[in-house]
């Protein structure tokens, strides 16, 4: 049962970044690589407000989300926006420029070194059947479910939320319609930014915040909205959840250090077994 | 096939020579030797990726493959070196047909993701199976590299062999340039669906390029370890894959010179910009996002551009 509550909270985590890899894919079809890069710049940002400025915490949260929401606005226009040919690979290929930048700067900002965050809610254990669970593991599967309802709401509820969906569905039609799609692209990029943000705020006080997390970060949260099936966000947060227990179950059975390959075998199995994802929908080719 | 365009294997023959005999100083010499082991492997990759269409984020994976086969033929079985020279390719491409025949069906970013996913399993392993591969520290006091009896324990002996296989290499990719099979590729490339209805089987030529590609990146990997002594699983892992992606694109997708032009352009920036200390990294992704966004066909391409405006 422990490994279950472990596999949950790194699930949760996992899920976050999937669904920042779902919000942009769903509205330009864009494969994010520097995804991971936007929850070390959540880390970062609360490790510089909350940990060394002293700001109270919700106004640090706030600081370091909005911080990232701006970031990710910046990052489409000038990087994706400012891209001559956008074919796929350009922009899978500038996505990693800009992770390979970010990380970089971040380094020059904040050091090589792991950084500590302090708790920012009271610490606790929790008895649950077979097992204990911290509070802020319970923050954390919390948020994650929360912002994933929250935003799945948004997007069929909301206006601003149909908007994004038919933009990717057809943006001419779209456009004709009176949406402006070139703002719902920078915008779907500013949420992921800020989604990304939000897992790094939250894990920040559990495990350390290193400059190059991202790109373990990135690749298992590509790993699990892959798992789940790109274009759902349910999917998205139940593929994070699945890796992460599947992570935390194959830690117990074999040598600790394998663990990281786990992620990789399973989705390498997706891949070749039913490549959609196993919630996602087929999707038709058109030659 | 079309006939052969030489300019591209005089100047390198030319720059070549021209190291091997103006350039004394060791440390400059092995930068060279690093660069050519690089500009094959990214010839290669752009092989893939420029010609066939094939997105590969885990070359690095046989990149090690043939590394480490190379350090545990001399270190382990204390064999000769051709032994690793033979054995490493014909591994490389097997693992690569087991692994390609699946994926190889996928397209976009999850081919890319499989073949991530692939050089990360690659990666973890070589540095949990430490009774095998020497785990994180890697492998130390690898010998020197032999041929024909001759052992090439200097600097200078080294740099000469390389030279010889990165020309012979160059002649070999431009007659590939100029093949029909070449075509064959380029038209994967643009439509799988309007080449199976010509009758090309895709998936088994897709197959086959990806495992040639993987073999020959292997055997660079055994020469990269017999010219470094020291291998360590850094030094194949996922960067080192991007990297390759950042130098065929830089160089240019679709060109045999793009693969050798980036390989050389991204390994001048440490050596250039090594007094602005950790900001080459920041260079490095600028580079790679000004000519993905502004000069899509590489500097290959935009050169080729210019000169077909003036002529």
């Amino acid at each position: 049962m422990q490994f279950l509550y472990s596999g949950l909270t790194s699930g949760s985590v996992y899920g976050l970044v999937a669904l920042g890899f779902n919000i942009i894919y769903n509205t330009t079809g864009i494969i994010n690589f520097a995804q991971g890069e936007f929850v070390m710049i959540g880390g970062m940002l609360i490790y510089t407000l909350f940990a060394v400025m002293g700001l109270p915490f919700p106004i640090a949260f706030i600081g370091a989300v909005g911080g990232a929401f701006v970031m990710g606005i910046l990052f489409e226009k000038v990087f994706i926006r400012l891209t001559k040919i956008k074919n796929e690979l350009n922009l899978i290929t500038v996505t990693i420029a800009a992770s390979i930048i970010i990380r970089d700067l971040a380094m020059h900002f904040w050091g090589r070194d792991s950084l500590p965050v302090k708790e920012f809610i009271p610490v606790f254990n929790i008895q649950l059947p077979g097992g204990v669970m911290s509070s802020q593991s319970i923050l954390v599967i919390a948020v994650s479910l929360f912002v994933a309802f929250g935003l799945n709401m948004f997007l069929k509820k909301s206006k601003y939320g149909k908007a994004m969906r038919a933009s990717f569905d057809d943006p001419i039609a779209a456009e004709t319609c009176g949406i402006n799609v070139s703002n719902i692209r920078v915008m779907s990029f500013g949420v992921a930014a800020l989604l990304g943000a939000v897992a790094g705020v939250i894990i920040a006080p559990i495990m350390f915040v290193t400059y190059d997390d991202g790109i373990m970060t990135g690749l298992k949260g590509f790993a699990a909205a892959i798992l789940g099936g790109m274009g759902n966000f349910g999917a998205a947060i139940a593929g994070g959840l699945l890796l992460g227990i599947l992570e935390s179950f194959s830690a117990s059975i074999i040598p600790s250090g394998l663990k990281d390959a786990v992620a990789f075998i399973v989705i390498l199995i997706i891949l070749f077994v039913k490549p959609d994802g196993l919630f996602g929908k087929k999707k038709v080719h058109r030659v | 096939m079309r006939k052969l365009n030489p300019t591209l294997f005089l100047i390198c023959a030319i720059a070549v020579v021209g190291i091997g005999f103006g350039v004394e100083n060791e440390y400059y010499l092995g930068v060279a030797t690093l660069m050519m082991i690089n500009a094959l492997n990214a010839a290669a990759f752009n092989i893939l990726l420029g010609y066939t269409g094939i997105i590969s984020m885990g070359q690095a994976a046989f990149f090690g493959i043939g590394a480490y086969i190379g350090a545990i033929v001399s270190v382990k079985l204390g064999l000769h070196p051709m032994f690793a020279v033979i054995i490493a390719p014909a591994v490389a491409f097997a693992i690569a047909w087991v692994v390609g025949y699946p994926v190889l069906k996928l397209h976009g970013h999850y081919l890319a993701m499989a073949t991530l996913g692939f050089g990360m399993i690659i990666y973890i392993f070589m540095n949990e199976f430490d009774f095998i591969t020497g785990g994180p520290s890697g492998f130390m006091g690898i010998g020197n590299f032999s041929l024909f009896g001759l052992e090439l324990d200097t600097e200078k002996a080294f740099y000469i062999f390389m030279s010889g296989f990165f020309l012979l290499s160059i002649f070999l990719y431009e007659i590939f340039d100029k093949s029909f099979l070449h075509y064959k590729l380029k038209f994967i490339k643009n439509s799988e669906s309007a080449c199976r209805s010509y009758g090309i089987n895709v998936i088994r030529t897709k197959l086959m390029v990806f495992s040639t590609v993987a073999a020959i990146t292997a055997l660079n990997g055994v020469f990269y370890t017999y010219y470094t002594h020291f291998i360590s699983p850094v030094s194949f892992s996922f960067t080192y894959s991007i990297g390759l992606l950042c130098m065929a694109i830089v160089g240019g997708l679709g060109y045999i010179s793009g693969g050798i032009i980036g390989a050389i352009t991204l390994g001048f920036i440490p050596e250039v910009f090594a007094t602005f200390e950790d900001f080459e990294m920041i260079i490095y992704g600028g580079l790679l996002a000004i000519v993905v966004m502004f000069f899509p066909g590489g500097i290959a391409g935009t050169l080729k551009k210019l000169v077909k405006k003036n002529a």
